[in-house]
């Protein structure tokens, strides 16, 4: 596998370095490896971090800015940061208001900024934590480590960032932030399997005429294996296994996301299906977002959230932000 | 009686293994995982081999909290906190004590795998590091050879179970037939305590 890299162990590194020079607002520090928002502490305003397995860009680091995250740590590839990363963050970001960790239900993730909460809050850092796991192709939780976090985390970032920029307490953005992950489910698809820099290969073996449904963000297998089918019959299947599991009354927030090796040009062909099938089933689409923000390093495939708002989260997904993967309105 | 120069030459051997068998963990990890325990523990055993040349803690308890620490600071993922756990909280619970008999080792890596379980929630059968530590824990009271045997055992016992822990859980019915890579570096771990005790 060809790839754009100078040796697998400092991927990471490298790509710090070069997010900095593209990045002037923000400040990275690519030795500790935490990427805060250069205004950073805000005066009054609650702090939020998030952070996991690099290889997901632009998330986490790609969502730092005014109307989001207050600070992000990128770990190894697919693997989580460390704790001394997120107290570090939390440090740099904490204005007295207190810092909400938004953490991805990967037992990674989970542990390490467990880890970093007592730390932090030895250090008199007040933190709140939300877990995202909207994963709804990861059925049965008696059973495994529970559903994953997935697109929804773009939702839940850009939702609550707007409220802590509006100033609400700690407690209303996790509360938010809780709110907007209830309210949102995933499922995703693959069509490649995606190559680690440590590895050099493709993670799991994938056939050309098939492809993985119900697949997480990690290049782990999914659910099942079927013969390929066309961007219509995946929409169908998947949106249907998002809606048995969320009955939408009120508008959605639509992220139709690909997973880094698929092209716009199939994206926007695979959101017509999806919507399609949204009007078919009478769940009004709010806003729509297309593109590459929830990503699995250069696997092909895509995932679908659905996010059901009420008045105040649309507005507070309207709101501005600035960020180098998600910016409008300012 | 164990002193801590034991415990820093067993750190030290598990770095040496941890190195020399990267490869294959990784191999095993990248069916039902994400293809990078080996890579994560190399670079976790190094650390520890560094900070114990830096810091030299001068006793059993102190060598390996700082070994633990050192993980948990370094490795991320969940291997990280749950081989940190493991060894903190064994450090700690050894003490201040100069010197250790084999009897007090035993308890405190006791008291260490009992951190791991609540810390990560899995129990024996869930395919995970555990299913070699237990047995491994065990078998310690007859020998550290006996504990060896016991931990590689545990580890390929693992091969026909189903995962209910961690990232091979997503894979259910799939992750049978693979031998667990957390199940298989603690077996590591424990083939390096026998080897520093020359057994």
């Amino acid at each position: 596998m060809k790839m754009l890299i100078n040796v697998a162990e400092t991927v990471v590194a490298d790509a710090l370095r070069g997010m900095a020079a593209a990045h002037p607002e923000l400040t990275v520090d690519v030795e500790n490896r935490v990427i805060v928002r250069r205004d950073a502490p805000v005066d009054g305003k609650v702090g939020l971090v998030s952070g996991g397995g690099s290889g997901h860009e632009p998330l986490h680091g790609g969502f730092v800015g005014p109307g989001m995250l207050s600070a992000a740590c990128p770990g190894e590839v697919f693997t989580s940061p460390v704790p001394d990363q997120m107290v570090r963050a939390a440090a740099a970001v904490d204005s007295g208001a207190g810092v909400l960790f938004i953490v991805k239900n990967y037992t990674g993730d989970v542990l390490n900024f467990d880890m970093a909460a007592e730390l932090a809050e030895d250090e008199g850092i007040q933190i709140a934590k939300v877990l995202v796991d909207d994963d709804v192709a990861v059925t049965d939780s008696l059973y495994t480590a529970g559903r994953r976090g997935t697109g929804a985390t773009l939702f839940v970032e850009k939702i609550a960032g707007a409220a802590a920029e509006e100033g609400r307490p700690l407690e209303r953005v996790e509360a938010l932030a809780r709110q907007v992950n209830e309210n949102a489910r995933s499922f995703g698809v693959a069509l490649s399997a995606c190559s680690t820099p440590a590895k050099g290969s493709p993670t799991f073996d994938l056939p050309a005429g098939e492809l993985e449904l119900g697949v997480g963000i990690h290049g782990e297998p999914g659910r099942e294996r079927r013969a390929m089918m066309t961007s219509r019959e995946i929409a169908d299947f998947s949106v249907n296994a998002v809606l048995e599991d969320l009955n939408p009354r009120n508008p959605v927030l639509v992220l139709v996301n690909g997973m880094g090796a698929t092209p716009l040009l199939e994206l926007y062909g695979f959101n017509a299906e999806v919507q399609r099938i949204l009007a078919d089933r009478g769940v009004p689409v709010a806003r729509t977002l297309v593109g590459n923000y929830v990503t699995s390093l250069d696997m092909a495939g895509a995932s679908v959230t659905l996010c059901q708002v009420d008045e105040d989260l649309l507005r507070l997904w309207d709101a501005p932000v600035r960020t180098a993967g998600l910016r409008w309105g300012m | 009686m164990l002193d801590a120069d034991f415990f820093r030459r067993w750190m030290t051997a598990t770095a040496v293994s941890v190195e020399h068998e990267a490869e294959r963990l990784t191999a095993l990890d990248s069916p039902i995982g994400d293809a990078d325990h080996g890579s994560n523990l190399e670079r976790g055993f190094r650390a520890v081999t560094a900070a114990l040349e830096k810091d030299g803690p001068d006793t059993p308890g102190a060598v390996l909290t700082l070994a633990g620490r050192t993980l948990i600071s370094t490795v991320g993922g969940a291997s990280g906190p749950l081989y940190g756990t493991l060894l903190r909280r064994t450090g700690k619970a050894l003490g201040e004590a100069a010197e250790i008999d084999e009897r007090e080792f035993a308890q405190a890596l006791r008291t260490g795998v009992d951190a791991v379980m609540q810390l990560g929630g899995a129990a024996p059968g869930d395919k995970t590091m555990i299913d070699a530590l237990l047995p491994a824990v065990d078998a310690l009271g007859q020998s550290f050879a006996a504990a060896r045997s016991a931990a590689e055992e545990g580890a390929l016992a693992t091969t026909p179970l189903q995962a209910r822990k961690g990232r091979a859980s997503y894979l259910g019915e799939r992750s049978i037939g693979h031998q667990d890579p957390g199940a298989t570096s603690s077996a590591i771990l424990i083939a390096a305590l026998a080897e520093t005790a020359g057994e």
